[in-house]
C-alpha cells in the first residue's frame, strides 16, 4: 500500500512535511464563557469552556486550586460510518483524561481555588488528528474565556510510513497501522506536555518524528497567536478603542 | 489519582516536603536511587495463563483465557486481543466497585497499545477459519494492592500470563471440513501463543520544581508528582508506545534520556520475565519434574549457604557463574522465582570489586598458571579445580571471610535461607590451600612450621 508516491506526494496531495489547512473561529457558542471552532483539514472540532464557576459537586471541591473537568465526545455523524455508542466508551474516556491533564498543566489553577472549569469538546467531523484538534480548540476557548494560563498548548501529530516521516496524519494514513505520534507543547517555554505514541519505532527514528511533530506544533502556535491577535483587535474595535 | 471521592487519602504538607527535599539529595523515601526498580516477584498458578506479580507493595494478578468467536469484519483472518482491568476497591480506598474509573481505562489502554499496536502477539496464527472462527484472547488484570506504579506491574503480569498461556488445539472436521473441533488438553497438547517480542512498560515520575525524574514511583511519590510518563519499549530498542498524558511540561532532551533509561530497564526486565517463565514451565511439566528435583537436590549438596538475591534461575550451565561469584541461590519452590531489581547490577559490580580484592590478596599465593619457580608443575586449570572442589563439598570455615560475606548479605535483601549453615569459603582460598598440599613440596615447605596453616590469612601473605 503506497502512502507516499514516488514523486513524494501523499494521498491528499500534500508533501510529507506539509500540514493541513488550519482554520479557527472564536466565540461560536454564545452561552459559554469561551468557545472556539478549530479545523485541521477535514477534522473539525468545537470546544466550549464554562468557568471559573462554583463547584457543582461539593465533595470534589479543592481548597487550594480550581477543579478542571473535561468531556470529549464524538457524535454519531462525525465519522464515516455511523458510530454506535458515542459517549462513555474507553477511547473517549482516555482522551478526556488526556485533554484534562494537558490543560490542567497550563492553567494557573491556584489563582481560582474552590472553583470549577469545564471544558467540553465535540468532534464535528473526524479525519485523523482529532486529539490534536481538540487540544488546540480547548486552548483557544480557554483564551477566549479569559482564564489565566502559563502558555498556550498546541498539539500536532506525525507518523512514519513508507520510510518517510509524515506530518499531520489524515484518517487514511492513520489507519494504515503505522506509528502515530501526538505531541503537545508549551511553545514559549518549549516544553513537551503531551506525548502519545503507538505502534513500533526504533528510538532514533522516533526522535526524528517527535521533532517533526514539535515543529508542527510551533506552526499551529503561530497561527493561534494570529487568530487571538485578530480577535483582540475586533474586540477593541467594537468597544470603540 | 482519581479526581473525586470524599474518602480519598490526602497527603500532608510535611510528607510532600519531605519527599521533595529528599530527592534533592538523590534519595528516595524507601532507600532506592532515582532509577532503581523495586523488588519484583513473579509467581504462576496451577493453570496455564495465570500470573501474579508483586512489584514492591503493588500486587497484580493476570489471567488469560481464550474463546472462539467471529472475527471483525475488516480483519477476517486475525484473532483478537482484549484487555480488561479490574480495580478492586480493596486495593485503594479511592477505587470504586463497578464501572472502571478513568485511571483504570487509561491503564487498560496503555497496555493494550503496547501489546496490540506493536504486534507483540501474532494474531494471524489465531485464525481458524477465515471470516468465521478466530481465537479471541482475553486478558484480565486484577489489581489487588496499589503500592504505586500499577502500569508497570500490570504490564508484567499480562506478559507473564501470555507467555505461559496455552490455547487448545483445534482442527477442522465434520461435514466438508467446516466444523471446528476443539481438542481438550487431555487428548492433544495445547499450544502456546506466538509472541514476537515483550514490550515492557517503564514509568517515570517528574517530581518537584526542577522536575527530577524517578523510575517506578511509589504511591506516595505518585501523590506528589507533577507529571508522569510511561514508555513501553522492547529489548530490541524499539519504542512500542509512549503515554505522557499531560502533566508538567518537560524538555525534549529529558524525554529522550528517559527513553534511553527505559530501554536499559526493558532489557533487564525481559530477562527476568523469561527466566521466571522458563522456571515455571519446568516446574509443571511432568517429565521434567524429576530432572528438576534431582537437579535441585544436587544443588543442596553442593552449595550449602544462605541463598542470596540475584537474577536468573539455576541451570547447570550457570553453576560456574555461581561459583565464580561466591554466592549460591536455589529455587526449590516450584514455580516461584525471586528476582531482585536493579540490585542485580549493584550486586554484580560489588561482587567484581570483591573478587578483585580477594584476587589481589590471593594472587600472591595462587596464580592460575604453571608456577614459575617450579619447573615440574603443570599448572592448574582454575575452573576445573573449583568444580572438583565443589563436588567434594570442601567446606572450611574461614571466619574473616564469613564476616565479610555476612556483611554483604545484610546489605542486599535476603531471601529465605534454604539449606543451612556453613557458607562456602571463597574458592580461591580453598584452591590455594589445596594447591599447597597438592603441589610438589619444596625446601620452602620444609622450612615452614606445620601449625602455621591454622592462621590461614597470615600464611597467605607470607607464602610467595
Amino acid at each position: 500500500m503506497e502512502y507516499v508516491n514516488p514523486e513524494g506526494i501523499r494521498e491528499d496531495g500534500r508533501r510529507p512535511l506539509e500540514m493541513r489547512h488550519l482554520h479557527a473561529e472564536i466565540g461560536t457558542v454564545a452561552r459559554a464563557d469561551g468557545s472556539a471552532v478549530f479545523e485541521m483539514g477535514n477534522t473539525k472540532v468545537i470546544a466550549a469552556v464554562y468557568g471559573p464557576r462554583e463547584v457543582q459537586n461539593r465533595s470534589q471541591q479543592l481548597n487550594d486550586q480550581a477543579l478542571v473537568r473535561c468531556e470529549y465526545t464524538m457524535p454519531n455523524f462525525s465519522t464515516g460510518d455511523r458510530m454506535r455508542k458515542p459517549k462513555g466508551d474507553r477511547r473517549s474516556t482516555e482522551i478526556s483524561l488526556v485533554i484534562r491533564q494537558t490543560m490542567e498543566a497550563c492553567i494557573l489553577t491556584h489563582l481560582m481555588p474552590r472553583s470549577q472549569i469545564d471544558i467540553y469538546v465535540q468532534v464535528l467531523s473526524a479525519d485523523g488528528g482529532t486529539r490534536s484538534a481538540c487540544i488546540n480548540a480547548a486552548t483557544l476557548a480557554l483564551a477566549d474565556a479569559g482564564i489565566p494560563m502559563r502558555d498556550l498548548v498546541t498539539s500536532c501529530s506525525a507518523g512514519y510510513l513508507n520510510s518517510t516521516p509524515l506530518l499531520d496524519l489524515s484518517y487514511f494514513e492513520d489507519s494504515a497501522g503505522g506509528p502515530d505520534v501526538t505531541v503537545g507543547i508549551l511553545p514559549k517555554l518549549d516544553k513537551v506536555t503531551l506525548l502519545q505514541m503507538d505502534a513500533r519505532l526504533p528510538i532514533d527514528i522516533f526522535e526524528i518524528v517527535v521533532q517533526l511533530a514539535t515543529e508542527g506544533c510551533k506552526a499551529v502556535a503561530n497561527y493561534i497567536h494570529e487568530v487571538l491577535l485578530e480577535n483582540t483587535k475586533q474586540l477593541e474595535y467594537r468597544r470603540g478603542l | 489519582m482519581e479526581q473525586r471521592l470524599a474518602n480519598t487519602w490526602q497527603m500532608t504538607v510535611n510528607e510532600k516536603k519531605f519527599i521533595e527535599t529528599a530527592l534533592l539529595s538523590d534519595l528516595r523515601v524507601d532507600g532506592r536511587r532515582p532509577f532503581d526498580y523495586r523488588r519484583l516477584i513473579i509467581k504462576f498458578g496451577r493453570e496455564d495463563g495465570l500470573s501474579e506479580v508483586q512489584l514492591g507493595h503493588t500486587h497484580v494478578m493476570g489471567f488469560v483465557t481464550s474463546q472462539l468467536v467471529q472475527p471483525y469484519r475488516d480483519r477476517p483472518n486475525e484473532g483478537t486481543l482484549a484487555i480488561f482491568t479490574e480495580f478492586s476497591p480493596m486495593a485503594d480506598p479511592s477505587f470504586e466497585a463497578g464501572r472502571p474509573g478513568e485511571s483504570a481505562v487509561e491503564l487498560g489502554r496503555i497496555i493494550d497499545r503496547g501489546l496490540r499496536e506493536s504486534r507483540a502477539i501474532d494474531t494471524e496464527s489465531l485464525c481458524v477459519v477465515a471470516g468465521k472462527f478466530v481465537w479471541a484472547i482475553r486478558i484480565d488484570l486484577h489489581i489487588l494492592d496499589n503500592g504505586g506504579n500499577l502500569v508497570d506491574a500490570a504490564n508484567i503480569a499480562a506478559l507473564a500470563a501470555l507467555s505461559t498461556f496455552r490455547r487448545p488445539e483445534c482442527s477442522l472436521g465434520g461435514k466438508d471440513a467446516q466444523e471446528v473441533i476443539v481438542h481438550p488438553p487431555e487428548t492433544r497438547e495445547p499450544l502456546p501463543l506466538i509472541i514476537h517480542h515483550l514490550p515492557i512498560a517503564v514509568t517515570f515520575a517528574f517530581l518537584g520544581k526542577d522536575n527530577i525524574v524517578v523510575v517506578d514511583p511509589t504511591h506516595y511519590e505518585e501523590a506528589v508528582m507533577g507529571g508522569r510518563m510511561t514508555a513501553t519499549v522492547n529489548m530490541n530498542g524499539d519504542v512500542c508506545a509512549i503515554q505522557k498524558a499531560g502533566g508538567v511540561g518537560v524538555m525534549h532532551s529529558v524525554i529522550m534520556q528517559c527513553l534511553r533509561i527505559a530501554s536499559v530497564k526493558a532489557a533487564d526486565m525481559t530477562t527476568k520475565i523469561k527466566n521466571a517463565v522458563s522456571t515455571s514451565l519446568y516446574a509443571y511439566s511432568p517429565q521434567v519434574e524429576s530432572y528438576k528435583t534431582e537437579r535441585s537436590q544436587r544443588m543442596i549438596k553442593r552449595h550449602t549457604s544462605t541463598a542470596a538475591v540475584d537474577v536468573s534461575e539455576p541451570s547447570h550451565k550457570e553453576i560456574n557463574v555461581l561459583l565464580r561469584h561466591h554466592l549460591e541461590r536455589s529455587t526449590i519452590r516450584s514455580g516461584e522465582l525471586i528476582a531482585s531489581s536493579s540490585n542485580a547490577m549493584e550486586i554484580e559490580t560489588q561482587l567484581s570489586e570483591q573478587d578483585e580484592k580477594q584476587r589481589d590478596g590471593g594472587a600472591r599465593t595462587f596464580i592460575g598458571g604453571p608456577s614459575n619457580w617450579d619447573p615440574l608443575s603443570k599448572g592448574v586449570d582454575s575452573d576445573a579445580l573449583k568444580v572438583s572442589l565443589a563436588s567434594r563439598g570442601a567446606v572450611r570455615a574461614n571466619t574473616k571471610l564469613e564476616e565479610s560475606k555476612i556483611e554483604n548479605l545484610d546489605v542486599f535483601e535476603q531471601s529465605h535461607p534454604l539449606a543451612d549453615v556453613n557458607p562456602v569459603p571463597p574458592l580461591h582460598e580453598v584452591a590455594a590451600i589445596d594447591l599447597q598440599t597438592k603441589g610438589e613440596r619444596t625446601l620452602k615447605d620444609a622450612v615452614k612450621p606445620k601449625h602455621k596453616r591454622k592462621k590461614k590469612p597470615s600464611s597467605k601473605t607470607d607464602a610467595s
